[in-house]
Parts: C-alpha cells; sequence; structure tokens
C-alpha cells in the first residue's frame, strides 16, 4: 500500500512538472456543477443542501467550467481532480476517479495528441520502475480503420445501429487496440461528437487513445459554436427523456461563455488512475488506488 | 428479478431455462457510449464455458439453485446414491451427470451437491481425496527424485501418471480439480 502511494505520488509530481515546464497553468473547478453533462451514456450523482433541495450535481468532468476559463482568457491549463460517475463499477472503472484534463487556446487535436504522447513517456521515465513500451509516435487509426481491421466491419455498416456499434466495439475491436503499444483512435463519427467539433470530411475532431484494450484517454478539436452546442445539448436531453433517463438541465452560463467567444482550442481528459495500472502493470484501478469503494 | 449490477463471480443466472454460473467478468463502456458487461459463464447442466455480453442494467433470471453437503452412499445400477447429512434424505444422480467426479467417491466421501430447482445436477466433490493403488508396475526403491512417471489405476478405476516409487497398495493424495497425483500418503 505504501509502494503504490509513493507511486501514484511520483506519478501526479511528474504530471504537474510536465505541464509547468510547458507554461500551462494548474487550475480547480468546482465539483458540485449546475450541469454534470448531458451525453446519454453518463450517469450522474444528485448533491442536495442540508434542507433536501437539490444543489446540482457531482461534476462527471470539470470540462464545461474549463472551458469557460478558456472564454475569460485562459491559454492553456490543466487540472487534476476528482470526477464522479454513477453505475461505472468494474476494474477498470469506479464511482470516484482521478481526471486530468487539459486544454489549451489555438490549437488543434493533433497539437493534444502530442501533449499526450509525450506525457506519457515523460510519466512513464520518472516512475522509476520497468516501463512498457509507450515512447512517441504512437500509431493511429481511424474509426473505420480499427473496425475493418478487428472487426472486418465498415463503420458505414453500423452507424444506424449505436447498440450494436458499441456491442461490436467493446468485445472485438477494442480489446485489441494497443496491445504492444499506445494506439490513438480518431476520426469518430458525427454521431459520437459530444462536445468536439466536426471537421471537413464530416467526422468527430475526437481521439482517444487505447493501450492493452483500456481507454485512456478522450480528447476533442473542441466545438467553439453556441448555436450547434445547444442543438446536440437539447437532442441529447430528448434522447435522454426517451430513454427514460433522467434529463440533466444545460449549463447555460457555459454557453453564454461560448456565445461570448472561446478560443479555438483542444482538450483532453485522461484517467490517471487507469495511466498508472498500466504502467505499472496492475490488473486493476482499484489495485492502484488507496481507497477504492469496496474497500470504504 | 436481478440485473447486470448483481453479476459478480459465482452468480448463478437462468439463460433460455438453463442454470449458468459466472466465471469471470468485465464491466466495459466504450467511449462515451453504451456499457456493457462482458461474461465467461458456465453451463452448470453440461459444464461447457460460454462468452456472453449483456447491456450494462439489462434484466436478468436468477438460477433457482442450492448446495446442499451430503455423503455418498453406494452405486445403484448407472446411478451413485447421495444422502443429505442432516435431513437424511437420499437423492440419486447418473454418472453422466457425475462425469470425471464418478473417480473421487467412495463409501462416506462427503460432497456438495449443486440442486436446481430442486434436482440435482452435479456435484463438487473434496479438493483432495486419499486412494488406493490397485495395479501399477513394481516400484524401484529409493528412485524418490527422477522426474519419470508410469501409470497407476486406483481403487475407483482412475488413471493417474505416479513417481516410480509408487507401488500397488500406497496411498495416494489426488487434487480432484485437476485428476492428478499429488503425494504418496505414509502409513
Amino acid at each position: 500500500m505504501v509502494q503504490v502511494l509513493e507511486l501514484r505520488a511520483t506519478l501526479l509530481s511528474a504530471i504537474r512538472r510536465f505541464f509547468a515546464d510547458r507554461d500551462f497553468i494548474e487550475v480547480e473547478t468546482p465539483a458540485i456543477v449546475p450541469s454534470p453533462g448531458l451525453d446519454v451514456h453518463l450517469s450522474a450523482f444528485e448533491v442536495r443542501d442540508p434542507r433536501g433541495k437539490r444543489a446540482g450535481w457531482l461534476a462527471t468532468s470539470p470540462e464545461y467550467q474549463m472551458k469557460r476559463l478558456l472564454s475569460a482568457g485562459a491559454k492553456r491549463i490543466f487540472q487534476v481532480c476528482r470526477s464522479y460517475r454513477g453505475e461505472e463499477r468494474g476494474s477498470h472503472h469506479e464511482r470516484e476517479f482521478t481526471m486530468l484534463e487539459w486544454y489549451r487556446a489555438d490549437a488543434t487535436s493533433d497539437d493534444l495528441i502530442g501533449d499526450t504522447e509525450e506525457l506519457v513517456a515523460f510519466v512513464a521515465g520518472s516512475l522509476d520502475q520497468p516501463a512498457p513500451e509507450v515512447q512517441p509516435p504512437w500509431q493511429r487509426m481511424t474509426v473505420d480503420e480499427a473496425l475493418q481491421f478487428h472487426a472486418n466491419l465498415t463503420l458505414a455498416s453500423l452507424l444506424d445501429d449505436e447498440e450494436r456499434f458499441f456491442r461490436v466495439w467493446a468485445e472485438e475491436v477494442q480489446p485489441r487496440l494497443g496491445a504492444e503499444r499506445p494506439i490513438v483512435v480518431t476520426d469518430w463519427p458525427a454521431s459520437m461528437a459530444s462536445l468536439a467539433k466536426l471537421k471537413p470530411n464530416g467526422m468527430a475532431d475526437r481521439f482517444e487513445a487505447f493501450f492493452q484494450g483500456v481507454e485512456l484517454c478522450n480528447g476533442f478539436g473542441e466545438l467553439t459554436d453556441a448555436t450547434e452546442q445547444r442543438r446536440r445539448f437539447e437532442r441529447d436531453q430528448a434522447e435522454r427523456k426517451a430513454d427514460g433517463l433522467p434529463v440533466y438541465p444545460i449549463d447555460e452560463r457555459f454557453l453564454a461563455d461560448l456565445e461570448r467567444g472561446m478560443p479555438e482550442s483542444g482538450g483532453n481528459a485522461l484517467g490517471v488512475d487507469r495511466l498508472l495500472m498500466l504502467l505499472l502493470g496492475a490488473s486493476s484501478i482499484q489495485a492502484v488506488m488507496p481507497f477504492p469503494d469496496e474497500q470504504l | 428479478m436481478a440485473d447486470t449490477s448483481d453479476i459478480k463471480k459465482g452468480f448463478k443466472m437462468l439463460l433460455d431455462g438453463v442454470p449458468f454460473a459466472v466465471v469471470d467478468h468485465q464491466f466495459v463502456k466504450p467511449g462515451k457510449g453504451q456499457a456493457f458487461v462482458r461474461t465467461r459463464i458456465k453451463n452448470m447442466m453440461t459444464g461447457a464455458v460460454i462468452d456472453r455480453t449483456f447491456k450494462s442494467g439489462e434484466k436478468l433470471d436468477k438460477a433457482d439453485t442450492e448446495e446442499r453437503t451430503m455423503q455418498y452412499l453406494y452405486p445403484e445400477g448407472d446411478t451413485r446414491v447421495f444422502m443429505d447429512t442432516r435431513s437424511y434424505e437420499q437423492l440419486a444422480l447418473t454418472n453422466e451427470q457425475l462425469g470425471e467426479n464418478v473417480h473421487y467417491l467412495l463409501d462416506g466421501t462427503e460432497v456438495d451437491v449443486m440442486l436446481f430447482e430442486g434436482r440435482p445436477i452435479g456435484v463438487t466433490p473434496p479438493t483432495f481425496v486419499e486412494l488406493l493403488v490397485t495395479e501399477t508396475e513394481p516400484g524401484f526403491k529409493g528412485d524418490t527424485s527422477s522426474n519419470t512417471t508410469k501409470p497407476a489405476t486406483l481403487e475407483t478405476g482412475l488413471q493417474v501418471n505416479v513417481p516410480l516409487f509408487v507401488n500397488a497398495g500406497d496411498r495416494l493424495k489426488v487434487d480432484t480439480r485437476t485428476g492428478s497425483y499429488v503425494e504418496r500418503v505414509k502409513g
């Protein structure tokens, strides 16, 4: 246990050093937020005040508030914080986990992929442990290529059945991604763009890195168009309602700040517990956390 | 009614009327997508192991199974008769249901009998059992180090590979999970 604590501390200080060396500032945003994110497949913990009135939700990611800081003029920001998700439990999931998010104004998703490769190589070197092979550059593949390569299916053949897409992805594709070295998967379908802008080819400007079958991070060339963002939020709300899921409110201050003007930016969210697990060759994120849910 | 959040190792569910036990499971949630629980499950009737992926939150039927400690009594036709050590109730399993485990049954051996909807479907023998060697080539005295082995037949008909020093009449400890020789029992 003490060894895990020391390795975690080493990893966290290496992350902070990496960003400080690149002129990022560390920021803090609230854990209790007015909207926890509208993605249909995210579930959030509701927070009540001492009188029983709803106070908000625990943040599933610090994304909205960090982007508001970009609109306020911040250029390079990062945060290491707890994020909270309900109904996610398994060897790569905890209801409370450590997220690293960083954003760069005037940057593209390619710049963020570069940051990710360098960051992972840097922190792997700092751990003073035999680390797996993570040196850049990492292989890149589009979603369509990954499907064709690992499942012999085209993205086009799966697009009108999202559940089947995710089933094939979960069973056949993801477990085989990044078996030896991390891999970056780009060009997600527009319907899965979330808060990413669209590329000229019509695909989402979104990337994910995978290592040994584990999703390590999710990044975007950020959507800066408030009207389009509102349209997506309303679509997600309608889908949540149709599926009988709680319908979270739209964060109007976030949209207002987008409207006022957010620079073209890139952002990425990386699971710190998963990174430590992979670098140490541990079998679960719980093995690298001092207090997983089940031991509280 | 159970759902996928109840899945853990050993959880027993009913699929198309057949009981399955969870051997292994993993929660997966592909990037911003639908969550699933991937499982490896064992057909409790046949022992066959299959992979099955459930949508997270999917409803599951729990299998009505129960495990009871029973004592093996005697063979009867192509069945074996067991007795509940508390209620003295007796029941029989066919040799086919017992499979390899038929070789670990001696008069009085205590096993866990798995019941599905009240009917017996299989047994779990003790992890280690002691069995007498009835037949093997004579041993070489003093040869206790060589890795060479020879076949031996035990009192229940079980065939195991044993070290050369083992003789007919010796008692052996056998691992019932692998059906293999562990050691010779002194005395």
